[in-house]
């Protein structure tokens, strides 16, 4: 039962990342039909933004503030004006090859120009272990999950409870609809972008401390956010979050109980299943197709 | 095909077989690889281009086939029965994957591909008992034909050219007969290819089956080419990598596989001076291609052709035009 609740917490917490990552993931898909391949080298790359900050002498707090940032201006703005923006007329199949280049590009830039080793990555609470019932748990564990419940907490709030957000969704649902009614869609779906940069970069700062910053982290998490999303549903935020930490908390058993060796093939299965079964995924609506 | 178009084929063809007698051996090990990829890349080409699917397991049919030659030749069974049979396992394969598959399609279809890839290299990695694990298998020993052995590079190379021939010959000939006009109807508008009563599903399947046999055949070819085969090499950036040739190639156009495996095989080669930036300045050459050209290099070259016609037929037309209106 121990090692049960030991699994489940930290399942739940890589889970939670992935939840984050993949909410961002549908973001984009939603607002501009952009499947973004790239975007587990989004969430490697501002850990390095962060740790070149720190380089520079800024204190930890400070510098995952510049991290942010950076994240914000290059994997938001400068990705949806260079690379989505030009590319959108064409439809989706040269846009997933142009991110399938981009990532190979983020990659190699990080391997090139900061390092091909591993980085200790500072966390953001000391890890001193704590006993619930008979199951140790880290405050790491806690943090981190405390902090993605948090921001998912807000985007739900920002996103239903907001002018702005609803904006945002109207602009999901029905970009022509909305520019009618006089939402400014352009703008709208700038800040998705915005909002994703943002999201890529708390998962960055949260996970490298676990993963510690590598330019290959982005393989694995790139995967678990497609995979989570369309698990959840591609169209739904509630989707990819409870994908998110069904993900991690599935990953983490499997391993655990059934066979370690296949431990990156539970979530393929599952993934397999849920297109074949439900393609919408378990909280998604059915698209229309236009013709 | 044009006269133009059949005396560039004819100079192709030969360039490709005068190629080893000016080549060192890593020359030839070159142009051996860029024959087997091609014939992967064809396959995709059908899948992508054709059926408009976008497949991110072709690296994976690829390991099946090699994993399949390099099992059944030592247990001596002869290289052209493995061969085939390597062929054959890929197609049921690829028509049982395909079947529940492509009830969904694009992008979901990358994602079961994509999984389907890492679960066969999580299979080759973990069943030491039959794939020998990451220690891979090596010497697949080259086949001998009619007394006649391909040991050596360049009969290998002759080998892998004279497959290459037959392969695409008979995708040519498939493409054309009435039968396959349904793939080209099937590119072009699928909406109204249905719509004329093609049965588009099973179209659509069927290209991808076939082009998942032959990413077994070409695989079937590697694995006597490296003489070293491993999981890793089948892992998801070989399909990537598959992607990206017909990508750039140019996807839907029957030759575009041919320049894009070319590409991808002389590019580490010519980037060289770039050393380990290869991949980025790769990955950056793609981006922007796709952002102007994304119908891949055979595009840019119809695009400039058509810019030459345009202004011959323009030139042409206005003579007519005065003809007439001199009568």
């Amino acid at each position: 039962m121990a090692s049960f609740i030991q699994l489940l917490v930290s399942g739940l917490t890589t889970g939670a990342i992935y939840a984050l990552i993949a909410v961002g993931f549908t973001l984009l898909w939603q607002t501009s039909q952009t499947i973004n391949f790239a975007q587990g080298e989004f969430v490697m790359l501002p850990a390095f933004f962060v740790l070149l900050a720190m380089n520079a002498g800024a204190p930890f707090l400070l510098a995952a503030l510049i991290g942010i940032v950076l994240s914000i201006l290059i994997l938001g703005i400068l990705f949806k004006f260079i690379i989505v923006d030009p590319m959108l007329k064409y439809g989706v199949l040269p846009l997933v090859i142009s991110t399938i280049a981009l990532s190979v590009f983020l990659k190699e830039s990080v391997k090139d120009f900061y390092s091909s080793q591993a980085q200790p990555f500072p966390a953001l609470v000391p890890a001193i272990d704590i006993r619930i019932f008979d199951a140790v748990v880290s405050t790491q564990s806690l943090a981190v999950l405390a902090v993605a419940i948090i921001t998912v907490v807000a985007l739900n709030f920002l996103l239903n409870k907001t002018r702005l957000g609803r904006q945002m969704q109207a602009t999901a649902q029905n970009a022509n609809l909305a520019r009618i009614l006089g939402v400014p869609v352009r703008r709208m779906v700038l800040y998705t972008f915005l909002l994703n940069a943002t999201l890529v970069a708390v998962a960055s700062i949260l996970i490298s401390p676990i993963y510690l910053a590598k330019f290959t982290n982005g393989e694995t998490l790139g995967i678990a956010a497609f995979i989570a999303a369309i698990i959840g549903g591609f169209n739904q935020v509630r989707g990819a979050v409870l994908g998110g930490v069904i993900l991690g908390v599935l990953d983490n058993l499997s391993a655990a109980y059934i066979s370690s060796q296949y431990r990156g093939a539970f979530p393929l299965i599952i993934l397999i299943i849920v297109i074949l079964l439900r393609p919408q995924g378990l909280l998604g609506r059915v698209e229309e197709r236009a013709v | 095909m044009t006269r133009a178009g059949l005396t560039i084929v004819a100079v192709a063809l030969a360039a490709a077989v005068a190629a080893p007698f000016f080549l060192k051996p890593f020359g030839i090990f070159l142009i051996s690889t860029w024959t087997v990829l091609t014939i992967a890349a064809i396959g995709l080409n059908l899948t992508l281009g054709y059926a408009g699917q976008i497949s991110l397991a072709q690296g994976a049919f690829v390991g099946i086939g090699a994993y399949t030659v390099a099992l059944l030749t030592p247990a001596g069974v002869p290289f052209f029965a493995a061969f085939i049979a390597a062929g054959f396992l890929c197609f049921a394969i690829g028509w049982a994957l395909g079947y529940p598959a492509l009830r969904v399609q694009h992008h979901y279809l990358a994602f079961v591909t994509l999984a389907f890839t890492t679960l066969v290299f999580l299979v080759l990695r973990n069943e030491q008992w039959l794939t020998n694990g990451i220690y891979g298998i090596t010497g697949t020993p080259r086949p001998t034909l009619f007394g006649w052995t391909s040991s050596g590079a360049r009969d290998f190379y002759f080998l892998c050219l004279g497959v290459l021939v037959v392969l695409s010959l008979a995708t040519w000939w498939m493409l054309h007969s009435p039968w396959g006009r349904a793939f080209v109807a099937l590119r072009e508008n699928p909406v109204r290819a249905q719509s004329l009563g093609l049965d588009t599903r099973r179209y659509t399947l069927m290209a991808f089956a076939i082009g998942s046999s032959l990413g077994g055949l070409s695989g079937a070819l590697y694995a006597p080419l490296v003489q070293f085969i491993e999981p890793n090499s089948f892992a998801l950036g070989l399909s990537f990598n598959l992607l990206l040739m017909v990508i750039v190639g140019g996807s839907g156009n029957f030759f575009g596989p041919y320049v894009g495996a070319l590409i991808s095989v002389l590019l580490p080669e010519w980037l060289r001076v770039a050393q380990g930036y290869y991949l980025i300045v790769y990955s950056v050459a793609v981006m922007v291609m796709m952002a102007f050209c994304p119908a891949g290099v055979l595009g840019l070259v119809e695009r400039a052709s058509r810019l030459v016609d345009g202004r011959r037929k323009a030139i042409s037309g206005t003579a007519l035009h005065t003809g007439g209106t001199s009568k």
